[in-house]
């Protein structure tokens, strides 16, 4: 299960919904070994592409370069999909190499990322690992540290 | 001395959970030779085909710099050098 705070969840929407129609991307980072998403942390999308997404090799470097330096790991790695399913793809499938992470995957698609849209934006997470996808459920609360929703 | 490759998570299945071995070699893809030595399997994770290349979603980083723009396998290391390898964070 991924436990997510709201400022966090709302923030990795708000990212998705504004680099639509290109894919957004990026990083949750927490402390190691804690399984708990704290540092909200957007990256660029060096695809800039509406169907593929890929971290720029020197921010790569540098973000992981910093996570070890603050003894974090990548809690979660998000990205969104702006025509199709929040499911994984066949590349995501082939490509995922974190097998700690949580992957988070928010559709922007029939109009999600519309200033006017007020609806709800499809937001799962699953692990994937070896090839294997499997989904998890989230849940929503409003301060991790007091767990109260 | 020697050089030090730090390891990523994925690969540590290779090294028995360590985050960072050392070895030798004075290129990068002789280092990479000779730390699969002591390591059977991590080479292949991070170079393929025939010449070898560096596989497209696998980042190596020699003291900071990204091989792709310093010669890739043919880039130059030497002891106390620190070299890096992350894998890409990509999908579609």
């Amino acid at each position: 299960m991924l436990i997510i705070d709201t400022a966090t969840y709302d923030a990795i929407v708000a990212h998705a919904r504004r680099d639509h129609p290109d894919e957004a991307c990026g990083v949750v980072a927490g402390p190691a070994g804690s399984d708990r998403p704290a540092r909200f942390i957007p990256m660029l999308n060096a695809a800039m592409s509406p169907t593929f997404y890929e971290f720029d090799s020197g921010d790569l470097f540098r973000l992981y370069k910093e996570m070890d330096s603050r003894d974090e790991e990548p809690v979660v790695i998000y990205h969104s999909h702006t025509a199709t399913e929040a499911y994984p793809s066949r590349t995501d499938i082939n490509l995922a190499q974190e097998p700690n992470a949580h992957y988070v995957l928010v559709s922007t698609r029939h109009g999600a990322d519309q200033p006017s849209y007020d609806g709800p934006v499809e937001f799962r997470s699953y692990r994937i690992v070896d090839g294997e996808v499997t989904e998890e459920e989230i849940q929503v609360v409003a301060d991790y540290n007091t767990g109260d929703i | 001395m020697a050089i030090e490759l730090r390891v990523p998570t994925i690969l540590r299945t290779y090294t028995g959970g360590e985050k960072a071995v050392s070895g030798d070699g004075s290129t990068l893809a002789e280092f990479i030779d000779n730390v699969n030595g002591a390591h059977p399997g991590l080479k292949e994770r991070i170079v393929e085909g025939e010449p070898e290349e560096l596989r497209r979603f696998v980042n190596v980083y020699v003291n900071d710099e990204d091989v792709r723009f310093t010669g890739g396998l043919k880039t130059e290391v030497k002891d106390g050098d620190v070299v890096v390898v992350l894998p890409a964070v990509a999908g579609g």
